[in-house]
């Protein structure tokens, strides 16, 4: 190496990382990009920390665009009124809340869901709530890939089906028509939950994509809840499990959909489930 | 004060909450007691002052509490393992799988190197203002950085390298 000795002596650490970061005075770029021309192990550390910067930015970036829970936003509507009153200005309170409440409605996907969030908000803490959709999106991962048993009762035999799990369910259950969404019931089967059995009905697309309806009692007692925190809920939409899904409780009884499908188809054939069984 | 300033802020609350916990539930729980807490001591707030740094100092300062109220922060390792394991079984080599890689190695991190490099990366936040945040001297904003990058490139070479109980290296 007949070269010059590189100048990358001067360089500091701090100032690669301010490099990598954007932070660096406009005044020293041109030396520390100089520095790295010759010095290629200099060079190499600043490209991995660059690429290793990349790949954290692009960690978790759904969650910018995801619409926020509802739980998130009930804890301001919850604050914020009186807040608002309190540094007098009263009138502009109840509109705040009122377009906090229009927030909230939209990013529910259906005002008509939008009603008693204050349980939702104590559910997001409920162990009993995220068992049971973490065992929805386990139920649906371990037999919606099935090909030759994916249920124990096909939907051949649907009234069958219906009259058994709803004898071992203790509840009257009925099956969601999702034929307006091109989904037909491939069939159903028992399952154990934390509380007792639980309930899988299958259907399938014509490409042959699934989704699961997951049904169960919930114990708000054995979740140490309140007692009627899991009488009723908002519709919600739960990403943490193996796949998405949209769960919402009526009457101590919890619904989850889930598919391995994007948010708003899943919300529609959620949509359309809910509206069925209710 | 209008709720909607706050609003606008919560996705990249939740986002880093995510990315600092690891833990999806744990995350917005987190989020959760940051906007109460920003609601309940907004006149702490000086008007016309950044919000979004006020509000990352509030959820650091939970965050911080939380994490010397629980000291075993590997109780969480276990339940991703498995989540891994099963975006694994259906999805290999998927994108999804390296960000999971990403989180695992992250949380492997001390939390004050994990604070650091992930409001510097994620949120784009100047160091002054990282130091601000943390409350922390700037030098060691520039250290905490430093040791961050160099024990993650670590961890990533070794999570994506094949795993040859046999031949690890010991020191």
């Amino acid at each position: 190496m007949n070269r010059p000795a590189p100048p990358s002596r001067d360089i500091t650490d701090d100032e690669l990382h301010a490099l990598v970061d954007g932070q660096l005075a406009p005044d020293r770029r041109s030396a520390v990009e100089e520095a790295l021309a010759h010095d290629p192990a200099m060079a190499a550390k600043v490209a991995a920390w660059h690429t290793q910067r990349d790949a954290l930015r692009r960690l978790h970036g759904e969650l910018l665009h995801d619409p926020v829970p509802a739980p998130l936003t009930s804890a301001l509507d919850r604050h914020l009124p009186r807040q608002a009153r309190r540094s007098s200005w009263m009138r502009w309170g109840g509109m705040a809340a009122g377009v906090l409440v229009a927030f909230a409605a939209g990013w529910l996907g259906n005002a008509q869901w939008s009603a008693s969030r204050s349980p939702a908000a104590v559910l997001a803490k409920a162990p009993a709530m995220r068992e049971f959709v973490h065992d929805a999106s386990i139920a649906h991962v371990v037999y919606a890939p099935e090909k030759r048993h994916p249920v124990e009762v096909a939907a051949s035999e649907q009234q069958h089906l219906v009259q058994w799990l709803s004898k071992r369910l203790d509840r009257p259950l009925k099956v969601p028509d999702l034929s307006t969404l091109g989904y037909t019931l491939v069939g159903g089967r028992l399952l154990p939950g934390e509380t007792g059995a639980r309930a899988q009905f299958m259907f399938e697309d014509a490409v042959g994509e699934r989704v699961t309806l997951y049904i169960g009692t919930l114990d708000a007692r054995a979740a140490g809840s309140p007692p009627d925190a899991l009488k009723e809920t908002a519709f919600r939409f739960a990403s943490e499990g193996p796949v998405p899904s949209f769960y919402w409780v009526d009457q101590g009884f919890g619904y989850a959909v889930a598919g391995k499908l994007p948010r708003d188809v899943l919300l529609k054939l959620a949509t359309l489930a809910y509206r069925d069984l209710s | 004060m209008d709720a909607r300033l706050l609003v606008d802020h919560i996705p990249s609350l939740r986002r880093y909450a995510r990315a600092l916990t690891g833990n999806a539930w744990a995350a917005d729980d987190l989020v959760q007691d940051t906007l109460e807490r920003a609601c309940s001591k907004w006149r702490l707030w000086v008007v016309g002052s950044d919000l979004r740094a006020w509000l990352f100092t509030v959820m650091h300062n939970i965050f911080a509490s939380q994490v010397r109220r629980t000291p075993p922060p590997h109780a969480v390792v276990p339940l991703d393992d498995a989540t891994h394991e099963l975006h694994g079984g259906i999805d290999p080599g998927s994108d999804q799988g390296t960000g999971l890689d990403l989180q695992r190695c992250l949380l492997q991190l001390p939390e004050e190197q994990r604070a650091v490099l992930l409001l510097v990366t994620l949120e784009d936040m100047s160091y002054a203002e990282v130091a601000k945040v943390l409350g922390i001297p700037a030098g060691t904003v520039m250290s905490r950085l430093s040791r961050a990058r160099v024990r993650l490139q670590e961890l990533l070479d070794g999570a994506t390298a094949p795993h040859r109980p046999g031949l690890r290296r010991l020191k």
